[in-house]
């Protein structure tokens, strides 16, 4: 029952950020790019002003898959960063956060590419 | 006598622009929440695989196989079929990010692997990338000026 409920909150979390996401699409004609940029600075603001663990404790995955999530990553790493070794840390912390996820794209975009045959226009 | 009603007709392209909105509103729900229902199906997984791993690492883990299962997906063209359906739903998780990324790699295979492959892979991710280190360094320069506020 517990598990039921941890889920329903992740899929509300999730849906909801990605539902914005489909309204802003809907309204503005902002392209995807941006939409993805905007989520990104948006969880950056929010870690840094302390507001995302809270959406983060409630929807768990909900709240970190989206890019919002990898924003407010990329500033705890830095605000750990900072605190721990100063300017140096300050500098690569919120890469070293993300360092997983950039590595993997590079890596899967490369190996996909080499294989997969692309579709002729 | 099956000719279509104009009057009906007209009332549906009324109607049809808000109720797509709608549409596309709840597609995009329903899928982004499953996308997010499957990381965190993941992180419970390997949370209970590897019991000694922290919190962080799970969460690197789980974000590393979302990516590689979409640029399988991508790969095989299943993703951007996903996405014709789901919209935001599928651009705005992280999978979106790696869509983002793999599909321009293997559009422009063709160009060559070095001028076209790597060279075009970051052309819709890049900006993402871009805004997304620069404002963590400014983050962190803030939290050296203000150490208080941070608990430092």
């Amino acid at each position: 029952m517990e598990t039921f409920l941890t889920y329903l909150q992740v899929f509300a979390v999730g849906g909801t950020i990605c539902l914005i996401g489909q309204i802003i699409i809907n309204t503005t004609k902002v392209t995807s790019a941006r939409i993805l940029v905007g989520y990104l600075l948006l969880g950056v603001i929010l870690e840094t002003a302390g507001v995302y663990k809270y959406v983060r404790d409630f929807g768990k995955a909900g709240a970190t898959v989206p890019i919002i999530g990898f924003g407010s990553n990329l500033a705890r790493g830095a605000i750990d960063g900072a605190l721990e070794n100063g300017m140096l840390g300050a500098v690569t912390g919120g890469m070293e956060a993300v360092a997983a996820g950039i590595a993997a794209v590079i890596f899967f975009a490369f190996i996909v590419g080499l294989v997969a045959t692309p579709k002729s226009k | 006598m099956n000719e279509p009603n104009e009057a009906y007709l007209k009332l549906i392209k009324e109607k049809m622009p808000k109720s797509k909105h709608l549409l596309t509103m709840f597609r995009a729900f329903w899928t982004g929440g499953t996308i997010c229902c499957i990381g965190q199906a993941f992180t419970d997984l390997y949370t209970y695989l590897f019991s000694e791993m922290g919190e962080n690492d799970v969460a690197a883990l789980t974000t590393i196989t979302l990516i590689a299962i979409t640029a399988v997906l991508t790969g095989f063209g299943i993703y951007d079929k996903i996405g014709a359906y789901a919209g935001a739903g599928s651009i705005v998780p992280i999978t979106g990010f790696a869509n983002s990324v793999v599909s321009p790699a293997v559009e422009h295979k063709r160009e060559g692997v070095v001028f076209g492959l790597c060279a075009n892979m970051f052309s819709v991710a890049g900006p993402v990338i871009v805004f997304g280190i620069s404002s963590s360094v400014i983050v962190g320069f803030i939290v050296i000026i203000f150490r208080g506020a941070f608990g430092g």
